[in-house]
């Protein structure tokens, strides 16, 4: 962010992590920047701001974050059909699931399944919690954007100094 | 035991606050609270591990610069600092009872895996898992 090097006041940071843990801890829900800033007590627009640059995101992206990890969770730990997943986790359709879990994440619902259950039981010792953060995607980056690198990346391999930043 | 780890602290906004929210609300006891000028040398107990001490700094002058102390504050106030856990014996009654005593709960108490656990801050933003004893 190029707002300025001052600092951000951490009255309002810890008002600001009051609103990512609300998201943290109903993920699966509807959160609107309105919303959101109701729970930080300040503007829509202040907020949208404040919680990119506290954060790192975008209130949204990071929303999404959770959301894969929720997903990625559920895939790996219960029986749940991938239907019924991505409708735990927060979307509304199942073909936007599939398409963003991919485009986060590398691989399919189902490939990821499969991966997890075979690398499963090593972690054991480590608190699930800890466990499930320590997976959460690193969204650097917008989902479309990423999208876009990936499908530049397979038709043109010159394009790669044009997408640096 | 004469040999393991005897202090760790953690950093918070206010070292008064932080007191009655420990000890108020978590119940835990003061071990030791020595003030020289600005420096305060502050740890609780719990009162089941006496071995063991919870120290509550507030980050500034003199042990660190007025900068590194606002980005201190910043990262606890983020919620950035390292995990800490609780253990308890019953998670759903020790959520109910911290709760009534106005503790900022971030996670309702959870089944997971044989065990419950459930989440609070502290008011700086320290995050807290509290974790109920495998039996």
């Amino acid at each position: 962010m190029s707002r300025g090097s001052d600092a951000q006041d951490p009255a309002l940071l810890r008002r600001l992590l009051r609103a990512r843990d609300r998201i943290d801890a109903a993920s699966h829900e509807q959160w609107p920047v309105a919303r959101l800033a109701r729970v930080s007590g300040v503007s829509p627009a202040h907020f949208a701001r404040s919680f990119h640059r506290a954060f790192g995101a975008p209130p949204h992206r990071y929303l999404l974050t959770r959301r894969i990890e929720k997903a990625t969770a559920l895939l790996r730990d219960t029986e749940l059909s991938i239907t019924e997943i991505a409708f735990e986790a927060g979307w509304s359709s199942l073909g936007t699931f599939g398409r963003t879990f991919r485009d986060v994440t590398g691989q399919t619902p189902s490939a990821l399944r499969l991966r997890a259950q075979a690398e499963a039981d090593s972690l054991g010792r480590v608190p699930p919690c800890f466990l499930a953060a320590g997976r959460r995607p690193d969204l650097a980056s917008a989902v479309s954007e990423k999208r876009r690198r990936a499908s530049l990346a397979t038709t043109s391999s010159s394009s790669d100094s044009r997408e640096q930043r | 035991m004469s040999e393991g780890v005897q202090v760790a602290g953690v950093y918070v906004r206010d070292a008064d606050e932080a007191l009655a929210f420990y000890v108020d609300k978590l119940g835990f006891r003061v071990h030791t609270d020595v003030k020289n000028g600005d420096y305060r040398w502050l740890t609780v107990q719990h009162p089941e591990q006496a071995s063991f001490q919870l120290g509550l700094f507030v980050p500034g002058p003199p042990t660190v610069d007025a900068a590194t102390a606002q980005a201190l504050k910043a990262a606890v106030a983020k919620g950035a600092m390292p995990p800490l856990v609780l253990v308890v014996d019953d998670c759903r009654a020790s959520h109910a009872r911290l709760a009534a005593r106005g503790v900022e709960f971030t996670q309702e108490p959870v089944d997971r895996y044989g065990s419950v656990d459930a989440s609070f801050r502290d008011p700086s933003g320290n995050g807290w898992k509290m974790v109920q004893a495998r039996r």
